[in-house]
């Protein structure tokens, strides 16, 4: 899967946790822009993690601030 | 008594200017709730003393003669004449305290002695005591799974459990509260020939709720990986011998390691990991919460191995705890409070509040009527809850059970929530 069609995916997956239906771009943050806590982070990470079939620890998701790290993540993820 | 609880000991000034690089400013969130909270003219909940403890159930709070509901004081030993008079008889013999760690001049036979209760009590090949059960944790997590390991976790796991996943460097995978499935998938993908290491605890002190052991182990033993459960809330009351959820579930010999802590039903302070892993007193060398930091006073291992030992033959206590439990439960559910769980499964039973304000508000109510339980809050809370935490003990007397509902009928009306 190439990086626009991961992109597109996880762009669907994130609608249901996007509550403030903010326009989504490589710069947001989930944090900051998004307003995540602990438990959506939890619940999102999971969304991603049995769509693609890949465990990111939170290891991993601590070097994870914006969408576009993400996508970028997920590219190498699931390369690997 | 730590999680959730925030015990400043001089009042917070947050209106001073700060000046620019204040390492505190961060905390300024914080403050600011803190003081809205007692703007309201709430008794602050986190600054209680005691002043008098009068038995396991009772003490003189901010002055009132209080019923305590809110300790994990399960099973009454703090009074046990046999404990108290053991504690005296090692001060006296021992002195207050080792001066050392464990490896070098801090164990005394005492140590063992406490050892040698805890492997009994479990039936278990190798026991090691910590100076708390939080250390306990920190220790054996963070020790044994290192660099390139695994450690799959619940998410309202303890504070300790985090941190002792934060101060190692394995991967760090949590999943959905008690969810098997999620659990599954998880272990599933981790890479071929990785270690792994599964963390669960027997009771969640937050909501009380336990776990379903038997079917989360097997599903790790099925992927291979080795299983650590914390047993801080059910040692001593849960399970045929007080062994806790996993013995009460029958799958305590899948377990490889056995958390646990002497601030619960022991009664005392202390933590410490039982195993029958072939290799596992090496953990004495390479441990460092178990290496740097001086051994418990002589006086603490001897009140917590005579405490362990009583504890094995406490069956009757055990019973009547429960009923505490049942009755607690039902009467609150009853009343119309909601509650974390719909059924009694352990000596906690969680009130859920609507909000902060008014959780502090009927844990004022309750301290008024003379009942002291615990306020938990976001962010120690699941699902950011507000909740007052009623632990019982089975030194409540089934009148003062009765007496405590009534006290929840009072404050509950006056504040609105049922
Ligand atoms: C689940 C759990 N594990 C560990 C601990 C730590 O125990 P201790 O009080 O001995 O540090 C606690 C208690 O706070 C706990 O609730």
């Amino acid at each position: 899967m190439d990086r626009a069609q991961v992109d597109s995916r996880i762009r669907s997956l994130i609608e249901p946790f996007n509550r403030k239906m903010l326009e989504i771009g490589d710069e947001t943050t989930f944090a900051g822009d998004l307003e995540f806590d602990s438990l959506t982070v939890m619940d999102f990470v999971a969304a991603i993690e049995d769509e693609f079939d890949i465990i990111i620890s939170m290891n991993q998701q601590a070097e994870i601030e914006t969408f576009g790290q993400l996508v970028d993540a997920v590219c190498k993820l699931q390369a690997g | 008594m730590s999680e959730g609880i925030s015990q400043p000991d001089a009042p917070l000034a947050a209106d001073r200017t700060a000046p620019a690089g204040d390492l505190f400013s961060k905390f300024d969130p914080l403050i600011k709730q803190r003081e809205e909270l007692l703007a309201n003219g709430v008794e602050d909940p986190f600054s209680l003393v005691m002043e008098k403890v009068l038995s396991p159930t009772r003490a003189i709070c901010n002055g009132r003669d209080t019923i305590l509901l809110g300790t994990y004081n399960y099973m009454g030993m703090t009074f046990d004449p046999d404990v108290i008079e053991a504690g005296k008889k090692a001060l006296d013999e021992f002195g207050s305290g080792t001066t050392g760690s464990r490896v070098l001049n801090g164990t005394y036979q005492g140590h063992k002695a406490c050892e040698d209760a805890l492997r009994e009590f479990y039936a278990m090949e190798h026991a090691m005591v910590f100076s708390t059960g939080y250390q306990a944790n920190l220790g054996i997590i963070s020790t044994i799974a290192g660099k390139g390991d695994y450690i799959v976790l619940d998410i309202d796991s303890h504070a300790s459990i985090w941190d002792g996943c934060a101060l190692g460097n394995a991967e760090v995978v949590p999943f959905r509260h008690n969810d098997i499935d999620a659990m599954d998938k998880r272990l599933g993908r981790i890479p071929e020939g990785a270690g792994k290491l599964v963390v669960l605890e027997g009771v969640y002190s937050m909501l009380g709720d336990i776990a379903p052991l038997k079917e989360m182990i097997a599903v790790a033993k099925k992927h291979g990986a080795m299983v650590l459960v914390d047993e801080a809330h059910s040692m001593g009351f849960i399970g045929p011998n007080g062994r806790g959820v996993a013995e009460d579930q029958g799958c305590l010999d899948e377990v490889d390691f056995v958390i646990g802590t002497f601030s619960k039903s022991v009664g005392t302070v202390g933590g410490f990991c039982v195993s029958n892993h072939p290799k596992f007193e090496i953990m004495r060398l390479v441990c460092r919460p178990y290496v740097f930091t001086a051994s418990l006073p002589p006086s603490v291992v001897a009140t917590a191995a005579t405490s362990i030992r009583k504890l094995m033959h406490g069956s009757n206590k055990r019973a009547h705890l429960w009923e505490n439990s049942k009755r607690l439960h039902g009467g609150l559910r009853e009343l119309g409070f909601t509650l974390g769980t719909d059924s009694p499964q352990s000596a906690i039973v969680a009130v859920i509040m609507p909000d902060l304000q008014r959780g502090a508000a009927m844990w004022e109510a309750l301290l008024h009527e003379g009942l002291y339980v615990n306020l938990a809050r976001p962010p120690a809370t699941p699902a950011n809850m507000t909740l007052l935490r009623c632990s019982l003990c089975a030194e409540h007397s089934s009148e003062e059970v009765e007496t405590i509902l009534g006290m929840f009928t009072r404050a509950g009306k006056a504040t609105g929530i049922i």
